[in-house]
């Protein structure tokens, strides 16, 4: 295991150099290069090129920048980045020492999900462990709790001046973001395997991964399996994998949520041997995300369980933005209606109609990834809605457990 | 190259002058938010633009070269 560690205490630096060696003290171009090469995609959710996302940073840097590790970890139904952090922190402190490096940073801000409390209590022993020179240039930031404080201009406002809000962009965070600084946000798994790949080359990198896929990552399993919890997979695994890794799925299951609530619902028997990694998953219309891969028991809900996620989604909204706050609440209000099988007369009608409407009208993303979690189940539940609006439910009555933070 | 319009959707309030202003290119949602149909805006339009832009309360509609944006974007989803 690469990523995770077993035992339940934070691996100290003896031995992590012990297990991985020194970092390499390759020149930053050659650095960023080895990246482009491995073809690593951030994990935060976006899935954004990493070695692309250093080079735009470094070029705007002339020393100065910032590297912000985020480990927000803001999604509900994800538990890898804390599990990460609080495991292997040392692993996490060596990515964002290279990313400084790679891009020319002189600070370096590991943003921690304030009730993450052993990922940031194994990130603050390990700083301890590390030279003053490091010390010297690193520092912890709690962030809020709260679903869109991870997003990347949020974080920046927030080590700037107390409020985890987005801001209107551009500029975005490499080009104007901590204190006015050129900024890399990178996810803290993003930034590990980073510290791995900078070790072993983009070639070993690539050496992993299942039938056409390259690569390795973290993901978070959840909801109807044996055993739920964060497992290290090689992309290009297939849910069948994942669910027997996970000592197999609790009853039957019909849909999966797959990338988190910024993701969406996917038929389980559909995708049972689809590749999880990130190009294939989005040529279907699909997410992997930040790697969150929950099962839903067939005797639950979809319209329920979607109507619980987009109840937290519209709570989350930061309410700066009129179409996120006012759009994501109707349709909570109307999803939760239609869950209760007590729909007003179009209110199925007006959930089609306002799920194409939000996308790209907000500040940040939010309102596009609740929109785009909401089409999914409008699609895999298709029937199941418009039962709802007859007043009827396909699935036997059985309350949603879809875990909501 | 036209110009484009482009919106600032935190400080947008809904007042709607714009939609009033430029039905051609702008309507709105149910809440009174602006719904762009194109941000390209057409030369026989520019004028209406320009007299959208002026009238919003909030400044939150301005015309851009379409250039002047060249951000690599990492907007998939909101978080990284």
């Amino acid at each position: 295991m690469e990523l995770i560690t077993l035992g339940p205490d934070a691996e100290g630096l003896a031995t992590h150099r012990q297990r991985l060696g020194p970092l390499p003290g390759m020149p930053a171009d050659q650095l960023i290069a080895e990246l482009e090469a491995s073809g690593l995609l951030g994990r935060g959710g976006a899935g954004f090129p990493v070695g692309r996302k250093w080079r735009s940073v470094a070029e705007r840097s002339s020393g100065g920048a910032v590297v912000l590790a985020n480990g927000a970890e803001g999604e509900p139904l994800s538990l890898k980045d804390r599990s990460l952090m609080a495991g292997r922190p040392h692993l996490v402190i060596d990515g964002a020492l290279l990313a400084a490096r790679a891009v020319g940073a002189d600070d370096i801000i590991f943003y921690v999900g304030t009730e993450h409390r052993a990922a940031e209590a194994a990130l603050r022993g390990a700083l301890a462990e590390r030279p003053a020179d490091v010390r010297g240039r690193a520092r912890i930031v709690q962030a809020p709790a709260g679903y869109v404080t991870g997003e990347e201009s949020a974080a920046v406002h927030f080590v700037d001046s107390g409020d985890a809000r987005p801001t209107t962009t551009p500029p975005r965070p490499f080009e104007r973001g901590v204190r006015g600084r050129p900024t890399l946000v990178q996810n803290v798994e993003s930034l590990a395997l980073a510290a791995l790949i900078a070790r072993r080359g983009h070639a070993w990198y690539r050496s992993l991964g299942r039938g056409q896929a390259h690569g390795m990552g973290l993901i978070t399993v959840s909801g109807a399996v044996s055993h739920a919890g964060v497992q290290e997979i090689e992309l290009g695994s297939s849910l069948a994998d994942v669910a027997a890794a996970a000592g197999g799925l609790r009853g039957d299951v019909e849909a999966v949520l797959l990338g988190g609530y910024f993701g969406g619902w996917a038929l389980a028997d559909e995708q049972w041997r689809m590749p999880l990694e990130p190009h294939t998953m989005r040529a279907q219309g699909l997410a992997f995300g930040c790697g969150v891969v929950h099962f839903l028991a067939a005797r639950t809900c979809g319209v329920e369980a979607t109507a619980r996620i987009m109840a937290y989604l519209a709570s989350q909204s930061a309410r700066q933005c009129g179409p996120c706050l006012f759009g994501l609440g109707a349709i909570a209000a109307a999803n939760r209606r239609l869950a209760g099988k007590t729909p007003q007369a179009d209110d199925l009608e007006r959930l089609i109609r306002w799920s194409g409407q939000l996308a790209g009208r907000g500040g940040c993303r939010h309102p596009d990834g609740a929109v785009g979690l909401l089409q999914s189940a409008l699609t895999v539940f298709a029937d199941d809605f418009a039962a709802h609006q007859r007043r009827r439910c396909l699935t036997i009555a059985e309350p949603a457990r879809v875990a909501v933070a | 190259m036209g110009e484009t319009l482009r919106i600032d959707r935190i400080r947008c309030d809904g007042h709607g002058l714009c939609a009033e202003l430029l039905p051609e290119l702008i309507g709105l949602d149910d809440w009174g938010y602006p719904i762009f149909k194109a941000v390209a805006v057409p030369a026989h339009l520019m004028e209406h633009a320009r007299r959208a832009v002026d009238a919003c309360p909030v400044l939150a509609l301005r015309l851009a070269r379409p250039a002047s944006e060249t951000a690599p974007t990492t907007r998939v989803t909101a978080k990284t």
